[in-house]
């Protein structure tokens, strides 16, 4: 009964898996997923958390773009804002008394308020379409300026150097606090598990999120704001609770990213990496969370492999699949996929 | 008690004085419908009712409140509710949805699906339900549109030009709809262009010229009265 009626809150008109064949695949996916690790190498499966740890940002981008209608360059930035966070946080403090879990949620937290306050500005100014991508992208390569720009010591946050563009290293790695002493975690098996935890309880909620009360006025306002407000929402306050919602996504990503590698650099809110988040979830397609999720992990192998065998290729190629996606298939090319074979299933099936 | 009354009620755009000294009163329970040739600031008043401008001197009155400085959203939830000239609707989810997203804000989730179902079979839309209403005919999508805009159940239901766009029967069923609404007890302002369907529903006509209300009376009042005619005519042979 409560499975069942949990089922039914996953389930939707704004995400297009549904059914029995699509959970079914869902659980043989999540099942090759936790099993992986007991057929493959522990440093292979700590560097394979890589592309995990890329798509908390990606579902958070579809929710704010691909949902609600705001093409925003800013997710780049709450990734750094959150990673520095965590580096300046826990050089500081270290991991002791449970400190390590406090830092990652006080690093999401500072990228949240930063989103509250910035994204306040854009939607109670109404700034909407195009100007809005400007201002979410400025900001970000403000902040990369700002960061580049620290190499100097008098740069430095307590113990914690900026360090400029070459970045800063050194923070400890994400640790749990367990009866009888931290467990860090280091690029292995149980990281894997932990990230690959946190992004089904995300999916999840997301895919509630979206098809929640919440999530009709989110579409309705991506397919005319007039019109949505004039049935009386609020409009700016739905715009906002996404970004800010989005920006911690983003943020949490930006937190495992940097306890993963335990390095962060002002690059990872350069243009270049401003602008492939919207290349995944564009290619995948934005207006559907498995579609962003698996478009995501795919282009991420893809860029991976290109990077290693021609790397001045890769971003040739990402600019490529971005142009064909938005020529060919606009609604995003694992999106479209999914609608084919919905399709063919119903058809062979004769009926719904 | 007048439902919606506008004191003095002007606008400039620059030197442009598109609503000038406007004081126009709507007896609830009424159809009333208002007509003016091109740039006579028919929708520019709407607008200031709606609060996308804002007046630059005068009052608005609904309901015995004071709304001139609520925002649109506000005054929805006041008890307004409006229909576009141009369809307002969600054109990539179903008609259906449409419906659903406009009675969410009242209704809760079983209430709300059983007045989906009322209101589209009360405005022949079963059979498209479940079609994207961007792909809906042009009429299709007017009526949808009225349907979300009722869903809020509003004291007063504005509508600008209904019916632009249609073919004289879906003009004549809109008319339908419309008379309908107001027998339930829907108070009804309507811009609007074509005198069929200004005959077949309007209790009050206010004619509007140059910003300002011209004349104001029945229908029949209106349609003799020489110099309506003559600003209609003026305004062909300029």
């Amino acid at each position: 009964m409560i499975v069942s009626r949990f089922l039914k809150r996953l389930e939707g008109p704004q995400t297009m898996g549904k059914g029995p064949v699509f959970w079914t695949a869902f659980a043989v996916v999540l099942a090759a997923a936790l099993a992986y690790p007991l057929f493959a190498d522990g440093y292979d499966v700590g560097n394979n958390i890589y592309f995990l740890n890329w798509t908390f940002m990606a579902l958070g981008l579809s929710l704010i773009w691909g949902y609600g209608g705001s093409l925003s360059f800013g997710q780049t930035a709450f990734f750094g804002v959150a990673g520095y966070s965590y580096g300046i946080l826990t050089i500081n403090f270290g991991t002791a008394y449970g400190f390590g879990l406090v830092s990652v949620l006080v690093a999401i937290a500072i990228a949240a308020l930063f989103a509250a306050i910035l994204g306040y500005f854009l939607f109670f100014g109404r700034i909407s379409g195009i100007f809005l991508g400007i201002v979410t992208l400025s900001v970000t390569l403000a902040l990369e300026r700002f960061m580049a720009q620290t190499a100097g010591p008098e740069w430095k946050v307590g113990a914690a150097r900026l360090n400029g563009f070459n970045g800063m290293s050194g923070m400890p790695a994400l640790t749990l606090p367990w009866f009888g002493g931290e467990i860090p975690l280091y690029p292995d098996i149980g990281l894997y598990y932990l990230v690959l935890g946190l992004l089904v309880v995300v999916y999840l909620g997301l895919r509630i999120l979206v098809n929640s009360r919440f999530g009709n006025v989110l579409v309705a306002l991506r397919e005319n704001p007039q019109r949505a407000e004039m049935l009386g929402y609020d409009i700016r306050k739905y715009q906002l609770a996404t970004f800010v919602i989005g920006a911690a996504l983003a943020g949490l990503s930006g937190v495992l990213y940097t306890s993963w590698g335990q390095y962060i650099t002002p690059s990872s809110m350069g243009i270049t990496s401003a602008a492939l988040p919207i290349i995944w979830v564009a290619v995948g397609g934005r207006s559907d969370l498995t579609a962003t999720l698996i478009g995501t992990l795919v282009v991420l192998s893809v860029f991976q492999a290109l990077t290693i065998y021609g790397s001045q290729y890769a971003l040739v190629v990402m600019g490529l699949l971005l142009v064909g996606t938005v020529l060919l298939a606009p609604r995003g090319l694992i999106a479209n996929a999914g609608l084919l074979l919905g399709s063919l299933f119903i058809r062979r099936n004769g009926s719904k | 008690m007048a439902l919606l009354q506008t004191q003095n009620l002007n606008k400039h755009f620059g030197g442009l004085h598109v609503t000038a000294d406007v004081s126009f009163s709507l007896e609830p329970g009424r159809i009333h419908c208002l007509i003016g040739p091109n740039g006579a600031g028919k929708s520019t008043f709407f607008r200031l009712l709606l609060g996308e401008h804002q007046p630059s001197s005068g009052t608005i009155l609904f309901d015995g409140q004071d709304i001139t400085r609520l925002k649109p959203f506000q005054r929805i939830n006041c008890g307004m509710s409006v229909k576009f000239q141009v369809p307002g609707i969600f054109g990539a989810l179903s008609a259906r949805q449409n419906l659903q997203i406009a009675l969410q804000h009242r209704l809760g989730p079983g209430d709300a699906e059983e007045e989906v179902e009322r209101l589209l079979s009360f405005l022949q839309l079963e059979d498209v339900a479940d079609q994207q209403a961007g792909n809906l005919s042009h009429g299709l999508k007017q009526w949808l549109e009225i349907g979300m805009a009722i869903s809020l159940k509003p004291k007063l239901l504005l509508l600008d030009e209904p019916t632009a766009g249609m073919s004289p029967e879906e003009t004549f069923m809109t008319g339908e709809i419309v008379r309908q609404l107001n027998a339930e007890g829907m108070t009804v302002l309507a811009v609007e262009h074509d005198m069929a369907f200004v005959r077949q529903v309007a209790d009050r006509v206010s004619v509007l010229h140059f910003g300002r209300i011209f004349a104001e009376g029945t229908i029949d009042e209106i349609v003799a009265d020489e110099r309506v005619a003559a600003i209609y005519l003026g305004q062909n042979h300029d």
